[in-house]
Formats: structure tokens, sequence, C-alpha cells
């Protein structure tokens, strides 16, 4: 029951604080709220957007849950999707001629290797160095944002336009996008993270390797005992979650715009994280939290242009408030035992 | 190297250096504190806003204490009295600080990008330099020769001691977590203060975490954690030295590549170092009281 009700209750009790915040900036929380359904489900359109903005939370959720699992706090799904999005546009831009199917497998795999690599980075130096993954993985996402900047400006610049962007990629890249949302940019990416949900699943619920990860994140030194090289498995979780980061580069450069865009993510890394734990770092619950927080984002990027004081950084406010109720056991078990005479 | 890029390193190491203190006292007390670029970045809002208000740095930086106080608070109630994971809540914590900074900002000025500019004659211009190393000293003392800084110690070392002893182990990491709070925000009161003339969005740029990765090279001690931060602060002068100096046949390393340098230092440096430095003993972990 537990496994439920507590996540239900933390995204309320976010949301009510969060609200009361509005209500200090001067606007009527009720008003914001509908504010909020209307612009996340109010037409087909609204309705594909929040799916558009839940499918990279789906990716970066799973980014965070996977090494959660393995006992590590991936705060750099920022960088590795980054990089990943950056990888998948590079590849169409600088061969564009290739035709359909092998276009766009050929830049998935890009975007899988270059998150990939990106993340075993901090992997590899909490096990062999034991320095801790937050520090690394912030300044990484740093790294990346520098690499970025600087392949979009100056390697391959669009000539046709002052945006920080890259050249188009070809057309044959480009992926199916569904009719059904009015325009909204729905594309095969959400089908392809719900594969990858289920996928992940099996891995870490089904395989040896996710048995191994599971263990190591659940007490270390047992795990070593029992023969397991943890060092390993904590590379192979980050190698895995950054892989997961950079599919968020599917749908935003094959499904989307079709380039890579400096500044496209609203901070879906950062975003995951509220996923993940709202989700109980399990993929099922994943999807379900990257629903919430899709709709919440589409919702609160409305507000800026709806209301007169509330902006859309009340998505940020949300989220951690969320984050901290689901963490706050203490809080569950205080009102446990009031339940209990 | 010149007196200049010295001059500039000293600066730039400031914020670093009251952040960095402010880590100690939390995790020598036994709570990491992920928080701490949060807590800077509250700081350098409030210093600007209280700056703005009051025409006086001084005052203005009092307002980023107590800022940074505050949300330290929010931290302490969660990781303390509720029990949550340490590096989990401090990561909300800063999310919780990125956005309401330009929350605030657009209810007070109508802008979420940056605070208005604050007059040249109310910014601070020398002082947080000197204050940072006499801090430095006095925390050095604080936690040696002081039955506090004895406290905060025993907390995060071997808290059943302390217990025993009669001292409220959670009350000591609660005052610690506080402090950490202060210096902290005057940590984010010098980048809006003293080194630039207004707030701006998410200025503290990964300083929160440069400090704590000073506090681990510093072996969690003040004196060499402050040296860690001026290492980090050269790293930040070079790279703004180098910005369009033609280095190579006439042409200036981009930008781009030459702002990532203390970002490189950083990973680099906790890679080389951090086998050799130990934690404290129960660092991260609940205290409760039997």
């Amino acid at each position: 029951m537990r496994k439920f009700l507590q996540p239900i209750l933390a995204v309320v009790f976010g949301l009510a604080l969060g609200l009361g915040v509005t209500r200090i900036a001067g606007e009527n929380p009720w008003h914001v709220l509908a504010i909020l359904g209307k612009s996340a489900f109010g037409t087909g359109y609204d309705f594909g957007m929040t799916l558009f903005y839940s499918t990279p939370l789906i990716f970066t959720g799973l980014a965070v849950a996977v090494p959660f699992q393995a006992g590590m706090f991936n705060i750099g799904a920022e960088g590795q999707l980054t990089l990943g999005a950056l990888a998948a546009a590079c590849i169409g831009a600088l061969w564009p001629g290739v035709p359909w199917p092998i276009a766009p497998a050929f830049a998935i795999v890009a975007a899988i290797l270059a998150g990939s690599i990106w993340g075993a980075i901090p992997g590899w130096l909490r096990a062999k160095r034991g320095s801790h993954e937050v520090i690394n993985t912030i300044m990484l996402n740093f790294v990346a944002a520098g690499i970025a900047s600087y392949v979009t400006l100056y390697l391959l610049k669009n000539p046709d336009t002052q945006n920080p962007e890259t050249r188009s990629i070809g057309a044959g890249y480009l992926i199916h996008q569904f009719a059904l949302f009015g325009g909204a940019p729905v594309s095969t990416a959400l089908p392809l993270a719900l594969v990858v949900a289920a996928l992940i699943w099996i891995l870490m619920w089904k395989t040896v390797v996710g048995y191994e990860m599971r263990a190591v994140g659940q007490n270390e030194s047992a795990a070593r005992s029992a023969g397991i090289n943890s060092g390993r498995m904590r590379i192979i979780a980050m190698a895995v979650a950054g892989g997961l980061a950079g599919l968020v580069g599917v749908g935003e450069v094959l499904g989307n715009a079709g380039k890579f865009r400096l500044g496209f993510s609203p901070e879906y890394g950062f975003m995951g994280i509220a996923v993940a734990l709202l989700g109980r770092n399990q993929p099922g619950g994943v999807v379900a939290a990257a629903l919430l927080f899709g709709a919440l984002h589409k919702g609160t990027a409305d507000l800026d242009l709806e209301t007169e004081h509330v902006t859309r950084e009340l998505s940020l406010v949300l989220q951690a408030l969320v984050i901290l109720s689901v963490s706050a056991d203490g809080l569950w078990s205080w009102m446990k035992k009031r339940n209990e005479p | 190297m010149n007196t200049e890029l010295i001059a500039s390193t000293l600066r730039v190491s400031t914020p670093l250096i009251f952040a960095a203190l402010g880590g100690m006292f939390s995790e020598r007390s036994g709570v990491i504190n992920i928080a701490l670029e949060g807590l800077m970045l509250v700081g350098s809002f409030a210093a600007a806003v209280g700056t703005l208000l009051t025409h006086s740095p001084w005052l203005g930086s009092a307002f980023g204490m107590a800022a940074g106080v505050l949300l330290a608070a929010a931290y302490a109630l969660f990781v303390i009295r509720l029990r949550a994971n340490q590096i989990v809540a401090g990561t909300a914590i800063n999310m919780l600080a990125m956005g309401l900074t330009p929350f605030i900002c657009k209810i007070l000025y109508d802008v979420t990008g940056s605070t208005p500019s604050i007059p040249i004659a109310e910014r601070f211009h020398s002082a947080p330099l000197y204050l940072c190393w006499v801090l430095v000293a006095g925390c050095f003392l604080w936690m040696k020769y002081t039955p506090t800084g004895l406290w905060v110690s025993f907390a995060g070392e071997h808290p059943e001691a302390l217990d025993a002893a009669g001292i409220r182990v959670n009350r000591v990491r609660w005052m610690a977590v506080l402090v950490s709070g202060a210096l902290a925000g005057m940590g984010g009161a010098t980048l809006s203060i003293f080194l630039s003339s207004s707030f701006s969005r998410d200025m503290t740029a990964g300083r929160g975490f440069m400090a704590l990765a000073a506090l681990i090279f510093g072996k969690w001690k003040p004196l060499p954690t402050a040296l860690a931060c001026l290492l980090f602060g050269f790293a930040d002068a070079v790279q703004i030295r180098l910005q369009g100096v033609p280095v190579w046949d006439g042409h200036a390393i981009p930008v781009e590549f030459i702002q990532i340098l203390p970002y490189l230092v950083t990973i680099l440096v906790l890679a080389g170092f951090v086998g050799h430095s130990r934690p404290p003993k129960a660092i991260g972990t609940m205290f409760q009281q039997g």
C-alpha cells in the first residue's frame, strides 16, 4: 500500500506547497492550477506536447534510476544527453545522404555511444579512483556544455541563421511523427522510450548483470564477498545510464528539430532525478512519473504568458518539493505512528 | 606569472573559500553538504537584493547569510529530523534554489534573468578578500581549541561517544549545518556584490561543488582546504585571462574550451588525491538518540 500511497501523497504535498508559493506571488492558486491542467491536457496539441516532454523524461528518469539501483547518484544526465543529441546531429549533418532505415539506426547508435562514454567516465572514476560521482557528473555537465557550444558554433554552424544551432541533418534521418496531436512533435521516440523502459526492467530484474548491479547497490561489501566485481558493475551501470540519457537526442534531433540546438533541454537531466525518485527507481514507476512531470512542465511553460508573476521556474520548485517529500523517510514513519494508536 | 594573475586568483577564490569553510562545519559534523551550491545561490541573490535595498554591502551580505541560514534550516529539517537521504535532499535543495531565485526576482524586479545592477560605490571593494582569510584562521582555532569545535568533530567521527558524554548529537549537527548556510551564503554574496555588479541567474555555476572538491582535497581542514580553493581559483583566473589571447599562430583558444578548465582541474584533482583523503567516519549516517 505504502508503495503507491507515498509517491501520491508526495505529489499532493509538493503541489500544495508549490501552489502556496504562487499565493505569495499574488496569484490565486486555484487559477494557477486551472491553467496548469488546461495547458497540459486542454487540446490534442497540448496533450501531444505533454507526451513530447514526457519522452525525454522517461530516458533521463531511467538514466538516474539504473545507477541508483547500483548505489550511485547520477546527476550528469544533462551532460550525457547533450553529447548524445550532439552526436546524432553530427552524424546526420556530416553524412546527409544516408537513406532512411539505415540513417536513423546509425544516428541512434551514435547517440547511445556518446552518452555511454560520458556516463562511463564518472563510473570509472568512482570505481578506480574513488572520487564521488556527484561532483564529477556535475563538472562533466559543464564540460559537455562547453564541447557542445564549440561544435555548434565553430564546426557545424548553420550558415542560414543567427540561432546557435548546427546544420540540418539529412532527410533520411527523420523519424515518423504521429499526426494525431495537432502538430505536436510526438514521434516514434515515444514508443521507443516505452520499449527501452521494458528492456531496462528485463536487464535489472531478469539478468545476472542486473542482479549483480542491484546487489552492489544494496550492500557493496556483501556483494564483493559474493564475488561480484563491484567496480565493474558501477562502470556498467553508469555507461547504461549515459546511453539512456543519450537517447534523448532521438526525440529531439531525429523526431523534432532535425538539428542540434544549443540549450534545447530545459534541464531534462535534473527533472530525471525527480522522475526517478517519484517512480521509486523502477521502470514502470519512471514511465508514470515522466508523464506527470511532462504534464507539469507543459503546464508551467504556459504560466509565463498566462499569469503576471508566476514563471516557468515554478516547475523546478515543484520538482524540488516533490523530491524532498518523497525522500523524507522520517515523515512517513511519523505519519504511520500517528495512525497506529 | 604576474601580480595581476595572483590578484585575480585571490579575488575569484573568495567565494570558494567561504563556501568550503561552510561545508567543513557541516561535513565534519557528519552531514554531507551537496546543498552548498544552492545555499550559495540564494546567498548571492539575497545579498544583491539586500544591497540594493540598504545601499550597504555589509547589510547586503547579512541578507545573503540570512538566506543561506534559512535554506540550510530547511535542509537540516529534512536530513536530520526527517532522515532524508543527504545527497538526494541536497540535490533537491539545489533545485529549489535554482527555481526560487528567478521566481522571486520576477516578483521583485519583473525580470527573471538578473537583478538591477548595483552602483560601484555600494559594492565591496576588497573587504571579503581579507575577511575570508581571517575566517580561515578563526575556523582553525574554533575547531581545534573550543569545546563546540570539538563537539562538531565528535558528531562526525564518534557520535556515540558524544552522546554518551551527554551532548545532543543532532543539536550539534543542526548548528553546524546552519553555520554552513551562513558561510555559504556569504560566499554567494561575494559573487554578486564583490566579483560582479548584480545577481544573475545560476551565477554560482558549480562553485558549490568545487568548494566540496576543495574540502575533500584539503582533508576537511581549514587551511589546506583554503589552499585547495586557491588552486581552483587559479584555474578560474587563468581561464579568464586566456580568453581572446592569441596563443598559437595568432589564433586564440575558443572561449568554449577555456571555460571548461576549472571543471577539468576539479575532476583531475579529485581523481588524483581522493584516495589519500579520509572523510569523517560517521559522515552521511543518521544518528538516532538511543
